[in-house]
């Protein structure tokens, strides 16, 4: 199953992004180790320049992580017609063990991207790089992470067999199964609609406060995370019966599919341009009291959270419009 | 934000000025990664349109197919047998088919004969597909004779041809009256070749399937769907081949970008050298070099992409159809509906600009930290 076009593509993608964290990991060592911008010495020199390569290699390599999540999933949707009983990327990740955790490494070093991205944004913005030591420590904790991804996708897509009975989402998010994905779709409408709501309009509120008073940064990562997961339990226990029109059919990822007019994508991508811009406004608070940092922090992490809440107020309002317009009544 | 985007704007500007002057240098690698493009997006929008093409073909068989085997081999269903499997529930239409080759040594070819289910072809006629009526000269109304299995030659006239559009799926076949079929083949009577199986329901085809392999252990139901994917799997296979020969000249390439990205001419050392004397900084100038990547491998994408779309879909893939599609002396003449796959454009991306961006990132640092003074000095 290796002879796949997406899937190559996938491999080649985390294979070079391991070899380019590799190469600069002994360089991050010597930052930490050596690095003094004070001093003017030969090797201060050196590092400094060295900084720029490893920076542009990093940022490379981290905007290549967030592009190939969407590629996964999108390939995980188109594989599912190789598989007897699967319908959707659930039948397609269930085929070995392997599939879910590999989405879950993928989406986990997303996020972890995202968080690097800002805090290497306003490390670049400040004339004394005050951070350069934490970026590269992170740089190091996102290797092991990356190379992860990488070895679970080489195990799931080594171990494709194209004739394996699969479990469709049926079994894997109807109300009977006992599990955590069967408990979300269990939820009934309207707890389920209270929650989706309630978070989202929290995330949404934390995030428009700190874009206007600049107060609460922490707070903005933590309701985005809250609300991400509230929005994914929302999508399997309301939003996607509505689009189906039908009150069991509960999967996550057929909502993707051309058959529902790819609707999923009108749902995720600001919902995960949302979260992640919301991790990225708390991933730089640490630093606000740090001197040369001071004017530029406020400044970034405000612009990130009112995107973070641009983002949610989209997804809802997408997400009330697919219930509003859909022919199906859960509620009376 | 809209400081951000006048930066990125006149950065922009200064970029395409620069690309301009050295015109005839970029325009040679534009060329080869426009090339690249071209390959690769053919041999995916050549195999994306065929495996489409199957799929619309296989919409329209029946959702089973029972054959009977003998020893593993498949063999003629005998009389009784459509009986027995009589009223099966979920089961819409049970039809015995009657069809198979025939070997014609004027044009060194295989035909498929079939009596259609409708029983439209009259006694003695028979309706040609067009690549075997373009082979042997036919047309309505004229006669054709075919040495029959008996030995004794049999005429025909012939009734129609089929339509180009159905091309591809009936470039080799002749339909043929129930009766001249036993008769021409000598094929046994109340014996059919196999069976075929109308399930409304798409969910209960495992089911039924099940049910005819416990009733009739001789036989072999095959699903649709299970033809479905075998097609999809062979045609992702050939264009993941394509792709992994063709990955040598991916690698080719991010060398030659590589290489041209270090090669810096002495002018554009000083070009470099001057915008950091007069203020740039060094991440400026990796900013410049970035969206002058990024500016070439945009334009050698659309160029390439819309190259390709052209050949494929124009011009029927001259140059990889013979890998792709397969062979046959009938092979058919057909056009390929275009359809445009957004994974495959994501894939295609990651497979050219991704090795290309990957491949000039040291080279355009080098270029940018050059300190002005020695830039100047030499």
């Amino acid at each position: 199953m290796i002879f796949q076009p997406a899937i190559i593509a996938l491999l080649l993608a985390s294979a070079v992004s391991v070899a380019m964290l590799f190469v600069a990991a002994p360089f991050a060592l010597q930052i930490i180790r050596h690095w003094d911008i004070r001093s003017g010495s030969e090797r201060q020199l050196q590092l400094e320049r060295r900084t720029y390569l490893f920076s542009t290699l990093a940022v490379f390599v981290m905007a290549t992580q967030l592009l190939s999540l969407l590629l996964f999933v999108f390939n995980a949707d188109k594989m599912s017609e190789m598989f007897v009983g699967a319908m959707c990327a659930v039948g397609a990740l269930n085929v070995n063990a392997y599939g879910f955790p590999a989405l879950i490494a993928q989406m986990t070093v997303f996020f972890l991207a995202a968080g690097w991205l800002a805090v290497n944004y306003v490390d670049t913005r400040a004339p004394d790089y005050p951070l350069v030591r934490i970026k590269y420590a992170a740089l190091l904790v996102l290797l092991p992470a990356v190379a992860a991804v990488l070895w679970l996708q080489l195990e799931y897509f080594l171990n494709l067999r194209a004739d394996v009975i699969t479990s469709c989402c049926g079994s894997l998010f109807s109300e009977d199964t006992k599990s955590l994905t069967g408990d979300m779709a269990a939820l009934s409408p309207i707890p389920a609609m209270i929650g989706f709501y309630v978070a989202l309009g929290l995330a949404f509120a934390t995030a428009a406060f700190h874009a206007q008073t600049r107060r609460g940064g922490y707070a903005v990562a933590a309701t985005s995370i809250v609300a991400f997961v509230a929005a994914l339990t929302g999508i399997i226990a309301f939003v996607s019966l509505y689009i189906y029109e039908h009150p069991h059919h509960h999967c996550p990822f057929c909502i993707l599919k051309p058959e529902y007019d790819w609707q999923g994508y009108w749902l995720y991508v600001p919902l995960f341009a949302a979260t992640a811009c919301g991790i990225g406004a708390g991933a730089v608070q640490p630093f606000r009291r740090v001197e040369s940092l001071r004017e530029v922090i406020p400044q970034v992490s405000a612009r990130l959270a009112a995107i973070a809440a641009a983002g949610f107020l989209i997804f809802a309002a997408v997400a009330t419009v697919f219930v509003t317009r859909s022919n199906l009544i859960l509620i009376e | 934000m809209k400081s951000w985007i006048e930066k990125q704007r006149h950065l922009i500007d200064f970029t395409l000025s620069s690309l301009l002057r050295r015109r005839g240098r970029n325009l040679g690698l534009l060329v080869v990664y426009s090339l690249l493009v071209f390959v690769l997006a053919s041999a995916m929008l050549y195999s994306h349109a065929l495996r489409r093409e199957a799929a619309v073909i296989l919409e329209g068989a029946p959702e089973v197919v029972l054959q009977r085997l003998v020893a593993g081999r498949h063999d003629l269903i005998p009389p009784g047998y459509i009986d027995k499997i009589g009223q099966m529930r979920g089961v819409q239409d049970i039809r015995g088919r009657l069809w198979g080759y025939y070997y014609d040594s004027v044009v060194k070819a295989n035909y498929t004969f079939m009596v259609p289910a409708d029983g439209s072809v009259a006694k003695g006629a028979l309706v040609v597909g067009p690549a075997l009526a373009r082979q042997r000269g036919l047309e309505a109304n004229t006669g054709v004779s075919f040495r029959a299995y008996s030995g004794e030659l049999r005429s025909f006239i012939i009734a129609d041809v089929l339509p180009q559009a159905s091309e591809i799926a009936s470039a080799d076949l002749i339909l043929i009256n129930e009766d001249d079929f036993r008769a021409f083949f000598n094929y046994p009577a109340g014996h059919y070749t196999d069976v075929a199986l109308t399930v409304a329901n798409a969910k209960e085809v495992r089911n039924v399937a099940n049910k005819l392999s416990k009733l009739l252990p001789d036989s072999r139901p095959i699903l649709r769907e299970e033809m479905q994917r075998t097609y999809a799997s062979l045609f992702d296979w050939r264009e993941g081949i394509m792709l992994a020969l063709l990955s040598a000249a991916i690698l080719a390439f991010a060398i030659l970008a590589w290489e041209k990205a270090s090669g810096l001419s002495a002018d554009e050392k000083r070009e470099i050298g001057i915008l950091k004397a007069i203020g740039w900084e060094t991440g400026d100038v990796i900013r410049m070099k970035l969206w002058e990547g990024g500016l070439i491998s945009l334009t050698a994408f659309l160029l390439g992409f819309v190259a390709a779309y052209v050949h494929v879909f124009k011009f029927g893939a001259p140059l990889f159809a013979p890998v792709l599609k397969g062979w046959a002396v009938l092979y058919p003449r057909f056009d390929l509906v275009p359809v445009i796959d957004g994974l495959q454009v994501a894939t295609l991306f990651f497979f050219t600009v991704f090795p290309y961006m990957a491949a000039v990132l040291v080279p355009i640092w080098r270029a940018a930290v050059t300190d002005p003074d020695a830039v100047m000095r030499s």
